[in-house]
C-alpha cells in the first residue's frame, strides 16, 4: 500500500483514500439492455429473492447485497454482467449512437465492449481489438452470452491497428481503456501493488501513448476518443494525454460525470502538462465507494 | 476463394446466388432466412437486417453490420447455426437472442423442468409438435424467455445446453 503514498500531494483527505483502499469492493452488476431492461431485470432478481439497489448515477447498474447466490435466472439469460461501478464510466462518456462505427482498442475481456454494443442498440460496426488469444476467447464468450451481434473481434497490437478489413473508413468514435499498472483495482486485488515498479509505469506509458495516438489517427474529424485507465499514476494518465495532444490533431473536451471526482493534474514530479488536462477526471475510491479510475474525452480536429 | 473453407479465421459471406456456393452444402442467404421462418416462425424481415457469414464448413454467423467479404478476423457477430448434416442446429446464444420472436416449435417448460434443462438433463415430456430441434423456454418476470435448444425424439427432450453454460439454479 505504501506505493500509493506518492499520491498524497494530489489527494484531498488522504486518510479517507487509504482507508477506502483497504476495504473490499461492493459487488455491482450491469443490466444488459440488448436482452432486457432494468425494471424487468430487477423483477427477475426479486423473484430469486435478491433485492438490489440501483447506483444513483446509472439506472442500469445494481449493487448486490452481500452473500447473494452466485447463480440466478437473470444471469443465466445474459441479462446481467458483473462489472465494477467505475468500469461503466468510459462507455457512458463515449456514448456511441446506434449505427455508429466504433473501435474498442483494448477490448478483452469485454465488459466495456458489451456495454458499448448495448449503447449502440447492437447496431452499427463495433470493432474490438486485443492482442491476447486467451483474453479474446473470454471476450467472445462474454459477447455471445450477452447476445452481442454487432462486434467484430480482431487480434492485433492496437498500435498497428489496420482499417483494411473495414473498408478503410475512419471510426466515429474510439475507446482506449488502456493496459495500466492497475493501482485503482487494489480493493479487488490487494496483491496488485506487490509487483509495482516505476520502470513498469514508465514502460507501459509508452504503450499507452502508442495506442492512444493510433486511436486518434483512426477516428474521423469531429469524432471522439475516450481514454481511460484504472490507475492513479500521472505518468500513465495526464502525461499520456499531454504527449498525444502534441503529437496528433485533437483536443480535450469537457464532459459531465454525475459521480464525485477530482480534476486532472497539471503538474507532477517536476513536469508541467498542458492546462487542458484538467478536463480529465480522477475518481478515487473514497469518493463514491468504488475502485479508482481515470477518464478523459478527446475530440479529433483533423 | 475456394481455399477459404479450410482457413479457420476467414469469414465468407453466404452467397445470394446458388451458383456461387464455395462448397456443395453451403446454404444461400435465402435458404437460411427461409429456414428460420419455416422452423421457428422468425420473420425474414427481422433477420434481413443481419449479414450472414460462414467460417470453416457449416458454421454460420450473424453480423448486425456489414463489410466486404471475405474478412479475416477472430470473430464476426455471433455464431448462430450449424448447417453440416441433415438437420440444421441453432446455437444456444442465437436462440436466446432471436427466440423471443419464435412462434413455431417452442416448448414451454415449468420452472422445475427449466431447472433440469439448464442443468443439462434429458427428460420425458409429451409434445405433439414436430420432432427435432426445438426452442425450450420458460416464464421469467412476466414474459416468455428462451432457455436454449432441445432435441425432441421419442417422448424425450434432450438438453443441448453446452457444458460450459449449464447451471444448477
Amino acid at each position: 500500500m505504501e506505493v500509493l503514498d506518492r499520491y498524497e500531494p494530489l489527494i484531498e483527505d488522504f486518510e479517507a483514500f487509504r482507508d477506502a483502499c483497504e476495504r473490499p469492493l461492493p459487488s455491482v452488476v450491469r443490466v444488459n439492455t440488448i436482452k432486457t431492461d432494468p425494471d424487468r431485470a430487477r423483477e427477475a432478481l426479486a423473484e430469486a429473492g435478491i433485492e438490489v439497489d440501483p447506483c444513483e448515477w446509472h439506472p442500469g447498474l445494481f449493487r448486490l447485497p452481500e452473500n447473494q447466490p452466485g447463480a440466478n435466472w437473470p444471469y443465466y439469460h445474459g441479462w446481467l454482467h458483473g462489472q465494477e461501478e467505475v468500469s461503466a464510466v468510459p462507455a457512458t462518456v463515449l456514448d456511441p449512437a446506434p449505427g455508429d462505427r466504433v473501435w474498442d482498442a483494448c477490448a478483452a475481456p469485454g465488459s466495456k465492449t458489451t456495454q458499448l454494443s448495448a449503447l449502440m442498440d447492437d447496431r452499427g460496426l463495433l470493432v474490438a481489438t486485443d492482442n491476447n488469444l486467451g483474453r479474446i476467447s473470454a471476450l467472445r464468450s462474454n459477447a455471445e452470452r450477452l447476445g452481442v451481434t454487432n462486434v467484430a473481434v480482431t487480434r492485433e497490437d492496437a498500435r498497428n491497428h489496420s482499417l483494411k478489413p473495414w473498408e478503410s473508413k475512419d471510426y466515429d468514435a474510439a475507446l482506449v481503456d488502456a493496459p495500466c499498472s492497475c493501482e485503482g483495482t487494489v480493493r479487488k486485488n490487494p496483491d496488485t501493488l506487490d509487483e509495482w515498479t516505476i520502470e513498469h509505469v514508465e514502460g507501459i506509458a509508452g504503450t499507452q501513448k502508442g495506442i492512444l495516438r493510433r486511436a486518434v489517427q483512426a477516428t474521423r474529424e469531429g469524432g471522439h476518443v475516450v481514454y481511460s485507465t484504472c490507475t492513479f499514476a500521472p505518468e500513465e494518465n495526464e502525461a499520456v494525454l499531454d504527449h498525444v495532444l502534441d503529437a496528433e490533431p485533437c483536443h480535450l473536451v469537457e464532459y459531465d460525470l454525475p459521480l464525485d471526482h477530482a480534476t486532472g493534474v497539471t503538474e507532477w514530479d517536476g513536469e508541467r502538462f498542458d492546462e487542458s488536462v484538467r478536463r480529465a477526471k480522477r475518481i478515487y475510491p473514497h469518493h463514491n465507494d468504488t475502485g479508482g479510475f481515470f477518464c478523459a474525452k478527446l475530440e479529433v480536429t483533423g | 476463394m475456394n481455399n477459404s473453407e479450410h482457413d479457420g479465421q476467414t469469414f465468407v459471406r453466404l452467397p445470394t446466388d446458388p451458383n456461387d456456393r464455395v462448397h456443395e452444402d453451403q446454404p444461400t442467404r435465402d435458404e437460411l432466412l427461409d429456414w428460420w421462418r419455416d422452423r421457428f416462425g422468425i420473420s425474414r424481415e427481422f433477420l434481413a437486417e443481419f449479414s450472414f457469414w460462414e467460417k470453416g464448413r457449416g458454421k454460420v454467423w450473424a453480423f448486425h453490420a456489414d463489410t466486404e467479404s471475405p474478412v479475416r478476423v477472430e470473430g464476426l457477430g455471433m455464431s448462430v447455426l450449424r448447417t453440416r448434416g441433415d438437420h440444421w442446429k441453432p446455437t444456444t446464444n442465437a436462440v436466446q437472442r432471436f427466440g423471443h420472436r419464435a412462434t413455431e416449435n417452442v416448448i414451454e417448460l415449468t420452472r422445475e423442468r427449466a431447472e433440469a434443462f439448464v442443468a443439462g438433463e434429458d427428460q420425458e415430456i409429451s409434445w405433439d409438435g414436430d420432432w427435432g430441434y426445438l426452442i425450450a423456454a420458460h416464464e421469467l418476470a412476466g414474459d416468455r424467455e428462451p432457455l436454449g435448444v432441445g432435441l425432441y425424439l421419442h417422448g424425450e427432450l434432450r438438453s443441448q445446453i453446452p457444458k460450459g453454460r449449464r447451471r444448477d439454479l
